[in-house]
């Protein structure tokens, strides 16, 4: 198959192998070769402590909304349970961990196993609901999930909260920002390499097709019942996923950040980095958790300003009016998302001079 | 007995309270189809509005009522001039996300200019409002809801079947296009919508803000509340809003009565996914035909 160097100004396919093609251009595949290089080689032997805490967090919360992307950006079913699907994961992990002493690369996809039979579950309505009656839905699930996460305190200990043993590869003992850094990129690129070619696959054109127009496929013979719940799965799997990575990473976990707050964090993720687009979702995920960490230096910052101080203004809520500001912005002026200005930049370049 | 005849009349006079909540809700829905997950917020600034100006402005009780309600009624024009027209026609996900993203910006809104803590009311209600009927107690501040929610009600039922506008509102909320080539301003149908839907929010916010006190955190739970509600009603009947809020706060208050008082908070989603999975368009709701 040829390999272009650079990206056609039209569309000039002609076989569906060159419409499946991740990469255009041979340039594409060394770019993304080099970024990964410079991602394992460089990141961890220069960032500080506090940056490869960020980035390990945005590597975590890049799973999950990786997931939730294939859930509302390819599939079309809104869930807004997915901050209690990863309460969920965390859980078992950290159950299965204390419990029955399993190594941790057990935990973590058994972890993602369970997560998605409870995705499965709370999926269950969306065969015969559909938009805002299955957003509901899931919101119910959200409440519910957390409900039980609190009060089955023989199996969750319920506020007091887990604590994980540290997590070990063949007695090497993972254990502080920079091992886990290895551990939570390697299963991002993973988990993102699986994600891109399942959407290549029949059942990711199966996805697309329910998404466009659910009565139209199943005219066409998918039958959408299953896929939709297949959806709910695959999609919850990675919440899950994610959720046990962050209960090893995090030590010890409580019921308090799996809220609902969290579940339109990973909404927010999707839609600002771009619905229906793989690196769209890590953008987002990056872009939140950015944010969320820039608005905390900058409201402890105004709460040190003497006539802030003194006026006895707590900042803090500052944090949630930008966070919701930045979701009704990035609505109405780039729906599209973060991808989508990523793809402006990109086709201005190689656009220009006539980038019109 | 007695217990149980307590209860009753709390859970009819908690549900009242849901209903009003969410008869807001429902008028939005109806007319353009939009879910409002911003509606907590709506309730908890117009009860703070109404807390300024009674307590900071010094404005008498019935005076100060007035002006929030026409506060509310241009923040509603507001919110749809400039945040929800842009998106008629856009895709579910987006008009959901951005009543979440509005949501966080009036909470945080709140949270800035008056801060997370539990404020009251001055007394302001007559004393001769307290009812007792037997054994039942009924605290002035139920009795005053009962009485506003009906009133509503009322007016809401004559604004609805009298008023040009109204009839306007309801025509939309039937069939838009159909609306449309019949001379009625749908967008102006809309912006009334959200006017008077903020209105009623804000009025509701205030009741709650009579009986449990004014709480950024609480009222906005109880936007999410008005969910069970109104699929319990459907999502496009404001008498449904009325009888489904009934019915939660009903259950509510048994649960919490006679089960556990922990329970009492999620047992209405429960319901909810239950009622979901057994009646897809709720109770009272219109099913929807959908052609490919």
């Amino acid at each position: 198959m040829k390999k272009l160097s650079f990206h056609p100004c039209g569309n000039y396919r002609e076989t569906y192998a060159e419409e499946l093609a991740i990469f255009d251009t041979w340039f594409g595949r060394i770019s993304l070769i080099v970024f990964l290089v410079l991602l394992f080689g460089l990141a961890p032997l220069f960032a500080s402590p506090y940056l490869l805490y960020v980035l390990n967090n945005i590597g975590i919360m890049a799973i999950a909304a990786i997931g939730l992307n294939i859930l509302i950006g390819y599939t079309g079913q809104i869930s807004l349970g997915h901050g209690a699907f990863f309460g969920v994961g965390a859980y078992a992990g950290a159950i299965l961990a204390t419990r029955l002493n399993l190594p941790f690369f057990v935990c973590i996809p058994a972890a993602g196993l369970i997560t998605a039979m409870v995705g499965m579950i709370f999926g269950i309505p969306s065969g015969r609901l559909k938009g805002l009656y299955l957003t509901i839905a899931t919101l119910a699930g959200q409440f519910i999930i957390e409900y039980v996460l609190i009060q089955w305190e023989s199996l969750t200990k319920g506020t007091m909260g887990i604590t994980l043993p540290g997590p070990s590869l063949f007695g090497w003992d993972i254990a502080g920002d920079k091992a886990f850094f290895f551990l939570i990129f390697i299963c991002l690129t993973a988990m993102t390499w699986f994600a891109v070619n399942i959407m290549r696959s029949k059942y990711g054109r199966a996805f697309i097709a329910i998404r466009d127009n659910d009565r139209a496929a199943e005219g066409m013979g998918i039958p959408i019942f299953r896929y939709k719940l297949l959806s709910f799965a695959i999609s919850s799997f990675y919440a899950g996923f994610a959720g046990a990575l962050w209960a090893y990473y995090m030590v010890s976990i409580t019921t308090e950040p799996f809220n609902l707050g969290l579940s339109v964090e990973f909404i927010a993720m999707v839609i600002i980095g771009g619905m229906g687009n793989m690196p769209g979702a890590i953008f987002g995920a990056t872009f939140i958790t950015g944010l969320n960490e820039l608005l905390r230096f900058a409201t402890g910052a105004l709460m040190n300003v003497g006539w802030i101080a003194g006026m006895g203004l707590n900042m803090a809520p500052l944090r949630e009016f930008v966070f919701g500001l930045a979701i009704v912005l990035f609505i109405l002026i780039e729906p599209k998302g973060l991808a989508e200005l990523w793809r402006i930049v990109r086709s201005s370049f190689r656009l220009w001079p006539f980038s019109y | 007995m007695d217990f149980f005849l307590q209860l009753l009349v709390n859970g009819v006079c908690v549900g009242l309270l849901y209903g009003i909540s969410a008869m807001g809700f429902v008028m939005i829905f109806k007319a353009s189809s939009v879910l409002n997950f911003a509606h907590g917020e709506l309730l908890a600034l117009g009860a703070f509005i109404f807390l300024s100006l009674i307590t900071w402005g010094k404005i008498p009780v019935a005076a100060a009522f007035i002006l929030t309600l026409a506060g509310c009624f241009l923040l509603g024009f507001i919110i749809e001039r400039f945040f929800l027209r842009p998106l008629i026609g856009e895709k579910l996900i987006f008009v959901i996300m951005l009543t979440v993203g509005l949501a966080a910006m009036f909470k945080g809104l709140i949270l800035l200019i008056w801060g997370g803590n539990l404020h009251t009311y001055p007394e302001f209600l007559p004393p001769s409002l307290e009812m007792q009927l037997g054994p039942i107690y009924i605290a002035p501040v139920y009795s005053a809801t009962l009485v506003i929610s009906i009133v509503f009600l009322i007016l809401f039922g004559l604004f609805f079947k009298k008023s040009s506008q109204g009839i306007f509102m309801r025509s939309v909320a039937d069939n838009q296009k159909a609306a449309l080539s019949l001379g009625v301003h749908v967008r102006r149908v809309f912006a009334l919508s959200w006017a008077i839907a903020a209105m009623v929010a804000c009025m509701s916010g205030i009741v709650l803000g009579i009986i449990n006190g004014v709480n950024v955190h609480d009222l906005s739970a109880i936007g999410l509340k008005v969910f069970p509600v109104v699929i319990l009603g459907g999502l496009d009947s404001i008498g449904g809003a009325i009888i489904g809020g009934i019915i939660i706060g009903l259950l509510e208050t048994f649960t919490g009565g006679y089960l556990s008082p922990s329970l009492r908070d999620v047992v209405p989603y429960i319901v909810l996914v239950v009622i979901l999975m057994v009646k897809p368009y709720g109770l009272f709701g219109l099913v929807e035909i959908e052609r490919v």
